[in-house]
């Protein structure tokens, strides 16, 4: 279990430090993307497909570098390709790797029924358990990323781990692996967030993008990936990130209201229909022994 | 009892052919046409009537089957406290998400046609506003016999039929987009959710009250769903229009006559 909870913290005879004491210093980790050095080598990608065991599988192409147009229920890292047009008039590239935002607050999981479909880690990974998904979908529409994706054939509903089989070994998620720039780092949240605030810093200070900053939404209680960005301000240019991604409301009033209120009702009718016959008693044929069919 | 009854009207039984002309009017339904094929005719006794024909009694066992399919099925997936409880009647959670849309698409289907089957008994009158006003009386049983003008169906049942009918429309309207999240997006869904508890919560309201009111509550009336027939007595104790349109009689008279024979044999036992 990738729960941090079977950390060794004391090994017997055991010459010198326990290997991989202190990891589990701070509990929240975090994946740290920096699209500004993002060369879209796609290695991250790869690295999924093949650490997943996932087949690979037939790609889309439509005028862009992108490899797909979305993320897939068998393909959890996305890097997103888009042009955009600078004030100067030069162009650039806005690669971002799409892939689970992995929510402090995850929509997903709020709007799932099933009993242990989704969990969310001390660590701060949601993760699915596919045996307990029945393939409802409410996740899909739930989560504010677009990410979740139904298996059509399994009915089951896939997305990235942050690969917690790896990380609850000590071992950074296969992307970040495989980053051969350095856009991809793994670690604690208060490191990564430190790590990109200096970073958004030196974009802004030295490099001149004046907009330069971290993407951490608050409207999702933070999330355990966060993207440094050259244009903080408008988070839409990369892919269509949202600026301000929410759950909906109806989700929290569906959640607790709707639901206790019917429960409720279902709970206290069947007896007010009982107490009504003991107090107020049947509507008999009259008159009274004129009988029944 | 001294005396053997002589049937359930406690007339005596040479009054009976007299009294009652029961072969003729006993093949007529609620709207006063001989049952098809003359099938009710098989079930009625002498002194029932037919209320409910063969079609309308399939119709109502259909939905109630579909309802409670539907019910126990989304049920299962609303609550993850009777998750654990209910799904493995269906075969598991996926299968019980796999099949409820389909015992909901049944459960409306067959509503439509209870709809095309009764809405012309439905039509909301002046008589069911004046019912309703008084609704308190009902409740509490204030009077042992409906007034004289509550007809096949009183208002109450018109305004469950009409929440039954407006909840499957909401109901079939907010489960499409929850049935294809994908096609309808986001959004839809997410007020979906809402409407469909929201339908739910109605419809659960007012089945808790008719399954009391058809069994518990009025003793004869199962029957009527079961069988197809009542007897007079609760005809024109429930429905005394009916009775008049049915029977051709007058209700009141009929209910005073039987009273006054209940009161002579009462005084003969003693």
């Amino acid at each position: 279990m990738p729960t941090g909870t079977l950390q060794i913290k004391a090994i017997s005879g055991h010459p010198g430090p326990v290997p991989g004491d202190g990891v589990q210093r701070e509990e929240d980790v975090c994946k740290y993307v920096d699209t500004t050095i993002c060369i879209g080598c796609k290695a991250c990608e790869v690295a999924c497909v093949e650490w997943n065991d996932m087949p690979f599988r037939e790609t889309t192409f439509d005028n862009t570098y992108q490899t797909l147009p979305k993320t897939e229920w068998n393909y959890w890292n996305l890097i997103t390709f888009d042009e955009h047009r600078r004030n100067d008039g030069t162009l650039m590239w806005l690669m971002r790797k799409d892939q689970c935002m992995h929510c402090e607050d995850p929509g997903c999981l709020k709007a799932c029924p099933a009993d242990g479909a989704i969990v969310q880690y001390t660590n701060g990974i949601v993760d699915f358990q596919q045996e307990h998904c029945i393939g409802c979908q409410y996740c899909v529409s739930g989560c504010p990323f677009d990410i979740p994706r139904l298996n059509p054939k399994t009915k089951k509903v896939y997305k990235c781990t942050l690969c917690s089989d790896r990380v609850g070994q000590g071992l950074e998620p296969a992307c970040v692996k495989a980053c051969p720039t350095g856009s991809l780092k793994f670690g604690t949240k208060t490191d990564m967030k430190a790590m990109a605030d200096a970073r958004a810093t030196q974009l802004r200070d030295v490099s001149g993008f004046a907009d330069a900053g971290v993407y951490d939404p608050a409207s999702v209680g933070g999330t355990h990936v966060i993207y440094v960005l050259h244009d903080a301000t408008r988070p839409e240019l990369y892919g269509g990130l949202p600026a301000n991604p929410r759950i909906p409301v109806s989700y929290t009033f569906w959640k607790h209201v709707a639901k206790p209120v019917a429960l409720l009702l279902a709970l206290f009718a069947a007896p007010a229909a009982f107490f009504h016959y003991i107090v107020e008693g049947p509507k008999d044929v009259q008159p009274p022994g004129a009988g029944e069919p | 009892m001294s005396t053997p009854r002589a049937d359930h009207l406690g007339q005596p039984a040479g009054d009976r052919a007299a009294a009652l002309p029961t072969d003729r009017i006993s093949e007529r339904t609620h709207d006063g046409r001989t049952d098809r094929a003359g099938r009710a005719h098989r079930a009625v006794r002498a002194h029932e009537l037919v209320r409910h024909p063969v079609h309308t009694r399939v119709l109502h066992w259909v939905v109630a089957i579909f309802f409670v399919l539907s019910l126990f099925s989304g049920f299962a997936i609303y609550s993850p406290w009777l998750f654990a409880w209910i799904t493995p009647l269906f075969g598991g959670g996926p299968m019980t998400r796999l099949l409820h849309p389909w015992f909901s698409l049944g459960f409306v289907i067959a509503f439509a046609l209870q709809v095309m089957n009764w809405y012309r008994l439905m039509a909301w009158t002046p008589d069911d506003t004046r019912w309703m006003r008084d609704l308190r009386g009902y409740v509490t049983n204030a009077e042992p016999v409906e007034p004289p003008y509550v007809g096949f169906f009183n208002g109450g049942q018109k305004l469950y039929f009409w929440t039954i009918a407006v909840s499957a429309l909401l109901f079939l309207v907010s489960g499409l987009p929850m049935w294809f999240p994908v096609t309808f997006g986001r959004g839809a869904v997410a007020v979906s959710y809402v409407v469909h508890d929201l339908a739910a919560i109605v419809m659960l309201g007012g089945f808790f009250v008719h399954i009391y009111e058809g069994t518990l509550a009025q003793p004869g009336t199962f029957h009527s769903m079961t069988r197809g027939t009542v007897s007079r007595a609760w005809a024109w104790t429930h429905h005394p229009r009916w009775y008049r349109d049915a029977t051709g009689r007058d209700p009141v008279a009929d209910y005073d006559a039987a009273t006054a024979r209940a009161e002579a044999r009462a005084r003969e036992d003693r």
